[in-house]
């Protein structure tokens, strides 16, 4: 399973710098999105797979039993989630604002701010 | 629980929540702006005084024993930083009261600066490096919008690249720690400093030891990484560029020196080595991209990138005093640099630009912004006897004990070229002759109050004179940093101060 996950997390982040190599802007946001995904799938598979296991306690117990998921990447993952998606909603919105004041949507035309 | 390593990120936080509240009362904002700033610098001095007299602070916050629970630690270094940030965040707000239009205020311009702090101070206290990428993220999400608010397209066009090379950056940092925590099992730093010595395949941790030293160094603008910051440093107004310049690199180069002196010392000899290599190419390329520049702001975001290559440098060099000197580098680094930029903002508002060839005559007019501006832009050269003349010589020193002269001939030859362009700014801004104003700048310059003078100027006044005060007494300044230092490359006291006296 760790190997598919391996060639499945590789293929995102080829995907994702792809399209972050394109010159449309959208394509640009989409590929950072993916590179998101890419890094907490990675997070996943780095911490260990376990299955069918669930770190939940059982009643009359005071620890779950033995083969148990590491709740913490699953943590981890949710809150990097989170800010991705704050993130995301962010660059959405500075992305239709760029267009809307520059009036194109092609990377290699913002070139007014570099040195 | 030790109060005050909670309130710097809590007193920011207080102040945004309280300046949201009042959106619509701009007066009260700009109360909230200096009263929240000043009470962040008053606490960061006592936590400093704290660590200063009794050690390295650690508490955990929900009660948890570390390594399971959040935890803030405070030794001098992280201390040092929470001062500047609260030196830096009070003398900008001060400068924003003067300078910042009422549209930005009435968007939320305030509440995003106290935000900007929380996440720096946060990133400065926190003993986790998991948090450490939350803190960052806080800081980024209130750095994109303060850079995007106003949306001029030069703002828009700087935002795409910051926020763009920015995320590239979390994504990386996320990753490390994923892997990192594959390996060893934990994220606090502490305990990761215990463990990392015992994981099996070391080829792994210089792995991730470089994979946070480029998600870092992204964050810090090292060679050849840099590239967002001079494309966007000088897209918005100019308070917040300051804080930009005075702050936000530096949180990466404290990133740098905490993993590099705490988590990834076992294979020196490559890491830091490739860390010196990476610095001086940072000098030489920050510098030489300035001197080519013609406009104010430009020529000061390329000296950011060189100057980050001298803070890297003691840091490479790994040894005692290399560290000290660039503790003493970033202190006298943020204070010069923030003040540099505010400057750069009085001079735009004589002569409506930054480009030097509309700016002149600007000691005629007014001689004593003339001199504050030269104390600065020399101590940035390293003249003597002003703050960056001892941090300049503290690491070439160092160089030199550590028999690393190809990196001391670059340090003093990126000093020199940066007096050239400095000298520039003065030539060009200063001392010649006054350019013949188009009626259409003519129109940009209103007359100001004397009051909206004096909030402007008292910023610049204070910085300028702090950075005479480094340089004139530099011992104590210098003796805590040594004491800094001491505590980073000794990594013992920190580990025993977070985790007890356990095993």
């Amino acid at each position: 399973m760790e190997t598919v996950l391996a060639f499945v997390i590789g293929a995102l982040y080829a995907a994702g710098l792809y399209m972050m190599l394109r010159r449309s802007i959208v394509k640009l946001i989409i590929g950072l999105a993916i590179l998101g995904h890419a890094a907490n799938l990675l997070i996943f598979t780095a911490s260990g797979l376990t299955r069918a296991r669930s770190p939940i306690i059982p009643e009359a117990l005071s620890r779950p039993l033995a083969p148990f998921a590491d709740p913490l990447p699953q943590a981890l993952i949710l809150t990097a989630i989170v800010i991705g998606f704050g993130v995301q909603a962010f660059a959405l919105v500075l992305i239709h604002r760029a267009v809307q004041t520059g009036g194109t949507d092609d990377l290699d035309k913002m070139k007014a701010t570099d040195t | 629980m030790k109060i005050l390593l909670i309130l710097p990120p809590l007193i920011p936080l207080t102040a945004a929540a309280l300046s949201l509240l009042s959106w619509r009362w701009r007066s009260i904002q700009r109360v909230l702006a200096v009263a929240g700033t000043a009470g962040l610098l008053g606490t960061a001095l006592a936590l400093l005084d704290q660590v200063w007299r009794k050690g390295i602070q650690a508490t955990q916050v929900g009660g948890w024993p570390a390594p399971f629970g959040i935890t803030l630690v405070a030794d001098l270094f992280s201390a040092i930083m929470v001062v500047l940030a609260g030196l830096t965040g009070l003398a900008v707000a001060v400068y924003s009261l003067a300078s910042m239009d009422a549209r930005r205020e009435e968007h939320g311009y305030y509440p995003l600066m106290h935000t900007l702090l929380m996440g720096v101070c946060g990133a400065f206290l926190t003993g986790d490096l998991f948090n450490l990428y939350v803190w960052f993220e806080v800081m980024l999400m209130a750095s994109f919008v303060l850079l995007a608010l106003g949306g001029e397209r030069a703002q828009m066009e700087g935002a795409i690249k910051y926020v763009t090379l920015n995320l590239i950056s979390s994504a990386l940092f996320l990753a490390a720690v994923g892997m990192l925590y594959g390996a060893a099992g934990t994220l606090n730093m502490a305990d990761l400093a215990r463990k990392l010595s015992h994981v099996a395949e070391s080829g792994l941790v210089t792995t991730l030891a470089l994979l946070f030293l480029v998600a870092f160094g992204i964050k810090a603008a090292v060679f050849p990484l840099f590239f967002w910051l001079p494309a966007s440093y000088h897209t918005p107004p100019v308070a917040v560029s300051a804080i930009f310049a005075g702050l936000l690199t530096k949180v990466g180069v404290y990133a740098l020196i905490r993993v590099f002196t705490l988590l990834f010392v076992q294979d020196v000899g490559f890491t830091h080595t490739l860390i010196l290599v990476v610095a001086g190419l940072t000098m030489v390329t920050g510098v030489l991209g300035a001197i080519v520049q013609n406009e104010f702001r430009r020529i000061l975001s390329f000296h950011i990138i060189s100057q980050i290559g001298y803070m890297i440098m003691g840091l490479g060099l790994f040894t005692l005093p290399a560290v000290a000197g660039s503790v003493f580098y970033i202190v006298h680094h943020i204070i010069v640099k923030t003040n540099l930029f505010l400057v750069s903002g009085v001079a735009r508002r004589l002569r409506g630009s930054y480009e030097l060839k509309r700016l002149g005559g600007l000691y005629q007019a007014c001689p004593g912004l003339s001199i504050l501006f030269l104390i600065p832009a020399l101590s940035l050269a390293g003249m003597p006897p002003l703050s960056g003349f001892f941090a300049k010589l503290s690491l070439v020193r160092a160089g030199l004990e550590g028999e690393q002269y190809a990196i001391v001939a670059a340090a003093l030859g990126v000093s020199l070229l940066t007096l050239l362009s400095m000298t520039k700014i003065w030539a060009e801004a200063f001392w010649k002759e006054e350019t013949k104003r188009e009626p259409k700048q003519e129109a940009a310059i209103e007359p100001e109050p004397r009051a909206s003078w004096s909030l402007l100027l008292w910023p610049i006044a204070t910085l300028a004179a702090l950075t005479v005060a480094m340089g004139v007494a530099a011992e104590p300044v210098f003796t805590l940093a040594t004491r800094a230092a001491e505590q980073l490359m000794n990594p013992a006291d920190y580990i025993r101060a977070v985790l007890g006296e356990g095993p």
